[in-house]
């Protein structure tokens, strides 16, 4: 359903917790294990937030070392048989193990999450570096974001899906497009803020560049709102996979990703529960866990 | 005058099904009023059963439009509009005429001259009717309710082309409605049949709505199948189109539809122990599943490589995996389906069992060069998905590089008609025919090998369609037996498409619905709902 | 302040004409050809010919793009591909239950979060507030249809109480409307309900600490109502912010939700669409919902004057 709008609203970020920000993570690095865990400790959503997602990255990266069995080999036989000792998630209406399925999930909903989020950020913030600098590009550049940011980002993704043939590459184009625009505005307003700062005008005066400047003078001050912003998109890609699936226009129906599997067990919600269950719980509690990551990081690196 | 002696041939067996309706039997015990809302098998996407072959087409067909003549549950030939018909001696002249009292929707009456409109252009589309078409020299109206139709050449199937059962069927519309060219859809949807199509109330992706025609005029007969009687009890009947599978079981238990027309075969269980329900086979002779190569590009342009095929597909992990309950489902290797009332029904040519190797083996000798195959699954007919995804493990196994194209149905109905090479066009696709469209030479569309101008896949076996000419023409049932045998071999040979089962479809309905009719397609008439 | 509104009006323009942009350029951009797939299986080559000119495909691209402005200007979106019925026809018939869809779960999510938002940030770092905060990232975490799918097996299957799918309209009686819409505003609202609850907390606590407060306070006013009269005033500027950017997610959570319990509205008919290639339809509502939003977000803007004297443009 798109990025939830962090808390504040302009998405800007204050001059002032910018400076925070990078107050905080000088401190940190003068002494590293110490400090580090100190901030995790005073932070336990960061913390909690970090090791579900640790939990998750491990088994599916590791898939094949949880006992698992092949996610794609069908059992005719042993279909729609509940949880059991032996198939410990059960098996869909093919025969095939949801437990695997399950693990094995995790990978393409992590790499579309993850996929989605670091392109986007590039992306969006190439276009905000940009604009924000330029006076007479921002303004075509943003009237663009606001007609983007105008059609509600499910219907976009979905109208881009139908243009192309499914596949896990456009599947990620579809994601990344309706969060460029909110990417482009938090990146841009910092860059309007920004070039006002005195060793700006300084560094201007000396003779820089303007791309020495954006990259050494500006875009260190976004990084902080940056990935917190990246860790809300990865957040939300993942659940609007999730719903292109379910609607029948996301990932092809060989992959199993786990807005597929929820998608393939539509059907079978009474008669096989077990289907929509799994992958569900497992994709909520990825979600949260990114979620409690981008809270915990946006308290700690004083993000506004 | 048809050939008696065939018809009692095909009943046969099914006598003890014949001209039975489910519920009560008594027309009088019948209640009056209410609305049936239904869950048909499909979304109502295009309104013209001409245009397309689509069963949700010709479902609404049967609504709304009558037949000149029709087929009842044993599939026999019965008059429904005609009054009378008389044949020539020499078989060559057919004059028909109409009963009284037959209007349109829109108070005018049916002319013999609509009938020869709308046959014309039935006749330019539909496989059958191209046939009857080909052999008429002309056919016109004689006076407002009769026509005539003289054959050039010798056609027994006459009666059998103008009474078929399934897709195209021959519904008889407004001669200018049936003036529009055959490939662009009608703009009106009038008929004579027992209910009307309110248009306003039409939402597609959601519901059609048909109120009763009161001014149907039904046969003095009992009804069976589509023959006899339509007399109808309903105020409306409502098509509710619910994109959820389970929430359609849901609402079935929970009394918020009626009339469940295609529940996936895993629902089945469930919905026989529910005390509410029937669950029935409307049309016990079955469906037969097939996959369609496409003959003009590589690899299935080889024979070898087609071949190859029919030792990948085994029909038992297909329908196991894709479809569930083996009480509904059976291995067949006839192309003309097996069991009760199928009179072609033969094992000649089939290969004994799936054999991976040999399958790797004629690709090889086929010089299929690993290409990617592009296969064609439409994510939303859970009928052909399941299938669909079982076959590509079977095909990848088999030594085929499968390059699986997720879509709707829709989407998949229209790209198949695309005759380019791949990526744009495709090489393998899924479907499913009833049996009624699959269990005779004639009107079995995949066995055409006219090339350019057959069914989607345009094999080009000419010595196929010899072969049906000659079925068509042949008089006694053994000669027609012996040639269909050919027919199969030569299928399996050069194979036009491989066959992956035979399966039932069960219908489910509340017990308050009554008089739910035996027939190969879902008819609306004859239904009542007790209080 | 007239000539402030009429700024704010003239300025929705260029992005609807981004939008409407991006609309014409959907159809021309396909890989199919939209012409073959409007002519349909059986069709020659000379009737796809006349079905693109009758498109007017054939004419250059911007006298193309003179008529299809043309032709919205007047209300005119265009005819079905499969239906053939007009787009605006299919997008009225649908629209009621959408709109009784959005509202209710807009109405649930506030009147829950708000207080609930106000409460955690009154009780900042206890376990209430540990606990909503807790639930709301739970809430916007979940799979929608995920929680759909729960409650309709809750409520609808196992405990019978309320229909599984379906919608009844205003028109045939208030309580079985509103039976068929509960759940669906429920499932819907929650994740909104997470998000108002959040953004009322933050607010409310930067309100709280200022100096006004506390003077309410040390004055002896009954808690409730310096939160009430006082705080919340001065905090609700970003709620209603939130709401405006909201109701894009709403549409978006819609039309999964109009999908779980089969609510015939504009979410489905999108879904429909779209996945059949239907580009007139598509077109259609996207520049309906978009045209919806961008007024949406126009009327708070205005609404922005009234609420917080401190802001002139």
């Amino acid at each position: 359903m798109g990025s939830p709008p962090t808390d504040s609203a302009p998405l800007e970020p204050s001059l002032g917790a910018l400076a925070g920000g990078d107050l905080a993570l000088a401190g940190a690095s003068a002494r590293p294990g110490g400090t580090a865990w100190r901030f995790l400790k005073r932070n336990p959503t960061l913390l909690a937030g970090l090791v579900f997602l640790a939990l998750i990255v491990l088994a599916s990266a590791g898939a094949s070392l949880w006992w698992t069995r092949d996610p794609q080999s069908m059992r005719p036989i042993a279909r729609l048989r509940p949880p059991s000792l032996e198939q410990w998630f059960g098996t869909d209406h093919f025969g095939r193990d949801l437990y695997s399925r399950t693990i094995y999930g995790g990978r393409i909903s992590l790499a579309v999450g993850a996929a989605v989020a670091v392109i986007s950020l590039i992306i969006g913030t190439g276009i905000g570096l940009v604009s924000g600098y330029f006076r007479r590009l921002d303004a075509v550049v943003m009237r663009v974001m606001d007609g983007l940011m105008a059609i509600p980002s499910i219907l976009l993704a979905l109208a881009l899906m139908a243009l192309v043939r499914a596949s896990l590459q456009s599947v990620i184009i579809a994601l990344v497009i309706p969060e460029i625009p909110r990417t482009v505005r938090l990146v841009r307003a910092s860059v309007l803020s920004l070039r006002e700062l005195v060793m700006v005008e300084g560094a201007r005066a000396v003779g820089a560049g303007t791309p020495r400047i954006l990259l050494r003078y500006i875009l260190p001050a976004l990084v902080a709102p940056l990935i917190v912003q990246g860790t809300y998109i990865c957040a939300s890609a993942m659940l609007v996979e999730a719903y292109l699936s379910f609607l029948g226009a996301g990932t092809p129906p060989h992959i199993p990703s786990w807005g597929n599997i929820m998608a393939e067990g539509r059907a079978y919600v009474q008669l096989a529960f077990w289907i929509i269950l799994f992958p569900g719980l497992f994709l909520g509690f990825t979600v949260l866990a990114v979620n409690m990551i981008g809270d915990g990081l946006r308290d700690l690196l004083k993000v506004r | 005058m048809a050939d008696l002696s065939r018809r009692k041939f095909l009943a046969g067996t099914t006598a003890a099904t014949a001209a039975l309706t489910l519920g009560a039997p008594n027309v009088a015990a019948q209640k009056k009023g209410g609305t049936l809302r239904v869950m048909p098998h499909a979304d109502l996407k295009a309104v013209d059963p001409i245009w397309t072959t689509a069963y949700i087409t010709r479902n609404h067909g049967y609504m709304i439009y009558d037949t000149l003549f029709t087929t009842d549950a044993s599939l026999q030939i019965k008059p429904q509009m005609v009054e009378k018909h008389t044949v020539s001696a020499d078989h060559r002249k057919y004059s028909f005429t109409l009963r009284d009292g037959l209007k349109f929707h829109d108070g005018q009456a049916v002319t013999a001259e609509d009938c020869v409109v709308s046959l014309s252009r039935w006749g330019k589309k539909d496989a059958l009717g191209k046939l009857l078409f080909a052999a008429t020299e002309t056919i016109k109206a004689v006076d407002r309710k009769t026509f005539v139709l003289e054959l050039g050449s010798p056609f027994g199937l006459v009666l059998d082309a103008l009474g078929k059962p399934s897709s195209n069927v021959p519904f008889i519309m407004p001669a200018r409605v049936a003036a529009t060219s055959e490939n662009e859809q009608i703009k009106e949807s009038i008929g004579s049949g027992p209910y009307r199509f309110v248009k306003d109330e039409w939402q597609p992706g959601n519901q059609v709505v048909y109120v009763r025609n009161g001014d149907y005029v039904p046969r003095n007969e009992n009804p069976s199948g589509a023959a006899g009687g339509k007399r109808v009890f309903l105020d409306r009947v409502v098509w509710r189109h619910i994109p959820d599978a389970g929430t359609v079981y849901a609402a079935l238990e929970a009394g918020e539809i009626d009339y469940w027309e295609a529940p996936g075969l895993d629902f089945i269980p469930r919905l026989e122990k529910n005390a509410n329900l029937s669950v029935i086979v409307t049309d016990p002779r079955g469906n037969t599943g097939w996959l369609r190569p496409n003959h003009l590009h590589p690899p299935f342009n080889n024979k070898k490589c087609r071949q190859a095929l029919l030792y990948m597909i085994d029909q038992d992990t297909v329908l196991q995996g894709g479809l569930g309950q083996s009480k509904y489902f059976q291995s067949c290797p006839g192309y003309f389906l097996c069991g009760d009332g199928l009179p072609y029904q033969s094992a000649a040519g089939a290969p004994a069992k799936p054999d991976f190797e040999r399958a790797k083996q004629l690709l090889k000798e086929g010089g299929y060069d690993g290409r990617p195959v592009v296969l064609m699954d439409p994510t939303d007919y859970p009928t052909i998905h399941g299938p669909t995804l079982v076959m590509r493990e079977l095909l990848q196994k088999g030594g085929l590089n499968v390059d699986l194209a997720a879509m709707d149905w829709g989407s998949l109905v229209t790209r198949r008609a695309k005759k380019e090479p791949p990526p744009a066009g495709w090489n393998l696709f899924v479907t499913w025919w009833i049996s009624a469209d699959a269990m005779t030479p004639a009107v079995n569309a995949g066995l055409s090998g006219a090339g350019d101008k057959a069914w989607f896949g345009w094999p080009t076996i000419p010595e196929l369609d010899k072969l049906r000419s000659e079925w068509v023409r042949a008089v006694e049932p053994v000669r027609k037996k012996q040639i269909a045998e050919q027919i199969q071999l030569l299928a399996y040979d050069e194979v036009p498409y491989v066959l992956w089962g035979q399966f039932k479809q069960p219908t489910a309905f509340r017990k308050s619905v009554r008089g739910v009719l035996n027939f190969a397609c879902a008819v609306f008439w004859n239904i009542s709902i007790d209080a | 302040m007239l000539p402030l509104i009429l700024r704010r009006l003239l300025a929705t323009i260029p992005v609807m004409g981004v939008v409407a942009l991006f609309v014409f350029a959907l159809l021309r951009v396909t890989p199919g050809d939209p012409a073959a797939i409007i002519a349909g299986d059986y069709a020659t080559p000379q009737d796809i010919e006349r079905i693109r000119a009758a498109l007017g495909l054939d004419r250059p691209l911007l006298v193309q793009i003179g008529i299809w402005l043309g032709q919205l200007l007047r209300g005119d979106l265009g005819t079905s591909i499969f239906s053939g019925l007009p787009v605006t026809t299919l997008i009225k018939q649908r629209l009621e239950p959408t709109a009784a869809l959005t509202i209710l779960a807009m109405l649930l999510a506030v009147s829950a979060a708000v207080p609930l938002g106000v409460l955690a940030a009154w009780k900042q770092g206890s376990w209430i507030d540990r606990a909503v905060m807790g639930i709301a990232v739970a809430g916007f975490s979940m799979p929608v249809f995920w929680l759909g799918f729960l409650l309709v097996y809750v409520f609808a299957v196992w405990l019978g109480l309320l229909p599984v799918q379906g919608y009844t309209p205003f028109s045939a009686g208030f309580w079985p409307f509103l039976r068929h819409l509960i759940l669906p505003a429920l499932t819907l609202s929650l994740v909104f309900m997470a998000l108002i609850a959040r953004m009322t907390r933050a607010s409310m606590l930067g309100v709280l600490g200022e100096d006004y407060i506390r003077t309410a306070f040390a004055k002896g006013l009954a808690p409730w109502a310096v939160l009430t009269r006082h705080a919340l005033k001065s905090a609700s500027l970003p709620i209603v912010t939130i709401i405006g950017v909201g109701f894009a997610l709403l549409i978006g959570g819609a039309v999964v939700t109009e999908s779980v319990f089969a609510l015939p509205g504009i979410g489905r008919l999108s879904v429909d669409a779209i996945l059949r290639r239907d580009y007139p339809v598509i077109q259609g509502v996207i520049l309906i919902v978009s045209g919806v939003y961008v007024l949406l977000n126009l009327v708070i803007d205005l609404l922005y004057l009234f609420l917080d004297p401190r802001i002139r443009y």
